[in-house]
């Protein structure tokens, strides 16, 4: 089926990027927005707007019976679900199906198992792919006799989750049970599910991912990306290729998440999540993310793709005629998410009017944004309000180019993480590259093991 | 049209080769604004095309009934703007102050939550005495769980905010009788 004209649904940075494909390709736009939306300058950029319900998400952008519905009242004949909200959830690409709409995602199928990430691991495991020691466990007599595998410190993780949500950092054995059973309440108040896995905990790792790109057939990987420079498991700086990995490290990263890829019959954008255990220079599977993702402007950086036109092209079931040959991947690419926290009050949200915006522009910069001047960054949502991405032939000009548009960007009304992001590109550790997850807590004084709030969008 | 982030790299090029420091340009969907300044260029751009709002199921673009029943109920059908609340849900700095009581105002705009969790018991009920510390609800803002504290000592009266309802900065999320009648004339409690 060719897509004619497509829902949107989703708001934001990501709403705006799709619109942005679309009209490139010749397809017809409607947004789906919620009240909090109607305005937007996604609005005022789609062909047509329908609503999609109150400002709440949970009547609006995480609604399955909405988003179908205004699918429908407009005429669409595909969703795009974007990131976060509905885009793994495969009671949307089950409904999409079932009112003859093409979801611009994987088969409701590999969403379920991926969204399992213990079902996720047994596919990994089955592809031959490493995985950290561990496994399900119900009780905490189970708890401990899984240590003998794990060893301390351990981490305890929801199998129904993501984004650092029900998991917990254990460090000896006679905090488990109540590091347990504290995971498992959280993890059903959150995910529906209170199932919890134990993992081995590595000291020093770096999160590298890779992009997949596939037809059901034929699965090509675009190179890696590094997303360590994270706060609390969320991601503010991401970069493509991942700095000073050694070679054969960094190929066979990209053969393992293939061989997933093909291992599931994969078809759409997906992301493979590796943790790269820095001392012991190894990798192991950490799950799979069957969608766009916050990052993949760093991917487009290098490889000069369109990804949503890529993953647009896949859905509408055509063969790729791209072959692995065929992506050349070139220079190095560094973004910064750009957040309406406060950095120097504990990243405090700060919704509010942006009174003042100007970008920065120029050779080998771009930015990702959905608001202007005027614009109201909402309580609802999560605070992404736009993403700086600098392109350079080398990983320092990259990040001389980074420093310079952090310098000419001007965000005023609301606070913003980009003080944080000048003093991370001046800083010495970060521009030598290579640093692992815990690096940006430890510059920040964060305590580590601190209980985690947010879910993740990216 | 609409300008690509490949059309400004575009026009930049050619600027750089002039000596003009500041481009414009309005058409009737946007405004571009091109500014050469110390390090480089900015750009400030402005969507101004009209929002064309699909009418709800009429014309040409009407859904097929017999797909709409077949869709799942996931309990948010009837979820719309008419469960606002309760009346007294007065908005940000709005509602009259209430004789010997103490507003607990929202610190931050958010959605305003009863208990820890759904389905547990309320952080406070009416009749509850708190102290200052007290946490007597959340606020979820941007997707990060606040907690509200009731900042003065005394017995819980009413919440001025449903569960699970959006509060504004600064909005009454309920009302204290103060332990100590001094306590009105101390700073709005809550404030940041």
């Amino acid at each position: 089926m060719r897509i004619r004209r497509l829902l949107v649904a989703n708001r934001g940075e990501i709403a705006m990027r799709i619109l942005r494909t679309c009209e490139r390709l010749g397809i017809e736009t409607v947004l789906a927005a919620s009240d909090a939306d109607l305005e937007s300058p996604a609005a005022r950029r789609a062909d047509r707007v329908v609503r999609l319900g109150p400002a709440l998400p949970q009547t609006s952008y995480l609604s399955v019976e909405a988003v179908v519905r205004a699918a429908l009242t407009s005429g669409a004949n595909a969703v795009h679900p974007g990131y976060g909200f509905l885009s793994e959830n495969p009671a949307l690409a089950d409904a999409c199906a079932r009112a003859g709409l093409l979801f611009v995602g994987p088969a409701a199928q590999h969403l379920r198992a991926l969204g399992d990430k213990l079902q996720a691991r047994e596919a990994a495991i089955a592809a031959g792919l490493p995985i950290l020691p561990g496994g399900e466990v119900t009780s905490p007599t189970e708890a401990e006799a899984m240590l003998e595998h794990t060893g301390l410190p351990v981490l305890v993780k929801a199998v129904g989750g993501g984004g650092g949500r029900g998991m917990r950092l254990v460090t000896d054995t006679a905090a488990l049970p109540h590091a347990l059973e504290l995971s498992m309440a959280e993890a059903g108040g959150a995910f529906g599910n209170s199932r919890v896995y134990l993992e081995r905990y590595v000291a020093r790792g770096r999160h590298v991912e890779v992009q997949l790109l596939a037809d059901g057939e034929r699965v090509l990987h675009i190179g890696e990306r590094d997303c360590s420079v994270q706060r609390r498991y969320q991601k503010l700086v991401e970069e493509a290729p991942g700095a000073g990995l050694p070679d054969d490290l960094r190929s066979a990263m990209h053969d393992a998440a293939v061989r997933l890829g093909r291992h599931l019959g994969y078809r759409s954008l997906g992301t493979v999540e590796f943790l790269v255990d820095v001392d012991r220079a190894t990798f192991s599977f950490l799950e799979v993310n069957p969608r766009i993702q916050v990052e993949h402007p760093v991917t487009e950086a290098t490889s000069g793709l369109d990804l949503v036109a890529a993953q647009l092209y896949v859905a509408e079931g055509r063969p790729l005629t791209l072959r692995q040959d065929d992506v050349v991947l070139t220079g190095h690419a560094i973004e910064c998410r750009i957040n309406a926290e406060d950095p120097d009050r504990d990243f405090a949200p700060g919704p509010g009017k942006i009174t003042n915006l100007r970008l920065p522009a120029g050779e080998g910069i771009r930015v990702d944004t959905a608001v202007q001047r005027g614009s109201v960054v909402p309580p609802y949502y999560d605070s992404l309000v736009a993403k700086l991405i600098a392109w350079g032939p080398d990983r320092q000009a990259a990040l001389d180019r980074l420093a310079g548009a952090l310098d000419r960007f001007v965000v005023e009304g609301v606070p913003t993480t980009i003080p944080l992001h000048r003093r991370l590109v001046a800083d010495a550790e970060l521009r030598a590259g290579g640093v692992d997850t815990g690096w940006l807590g430890r510059l920040l004084g964060a305590d580590a093991t601190a209980p985690v709030e947010v879910t993740t969008n990216g | 049209m609409n300008l690509t982030r490949e059309d400004v790299e575009d026009i930049l090029k050619l600027l750089d080769s002039t000596a003009y420091d500041e481009l414009h340009l309005e058409t009737d969907r946007f405004a571009l604004r091109l500014r050469r300044g110390v390090g480089g260029w900015t750009q400030e751009h402005e969507a101004r095309g009209e929002v064309r709002l699909v009418e709800s199921a009429s014309g040409a673009g009407a859904p097929d009934e017999e797909a709409l029943d077949d869709l799942p109920d996931d309990g948010t059908a009837d979820a719309g703007p008419a469960d606002a609340g309760p009346a007294d849900a007065a908005p940000a700095d709005a509602g009259p102050a209430r004789e010997g009581l103490v507003a607990v105002r929202a610190p931050l705009p958010g959605v305003f939550y009863r208990a820890p969790k759904p389905g547990e018991p309320p952080f406070v009920e009416a009749g509850d005495h708190v102290e200052p510390e007290t946490v007597v609800a959340i606020l979820e803002t941007m997707k990060l769980m606040n907690p509200v504290r009731a900042g003065a000592a005394g017995t819980v009266v009413d919440f001025a905010v449903a569960n699970n309802e959006p509060a504004d900065l600064g909005a009454v999320l309920l009302w204290l009788a103060p332990d100590a009648p001094d306590a009105l004339d101390a700073p709005a409690p809550g404030k940041p």
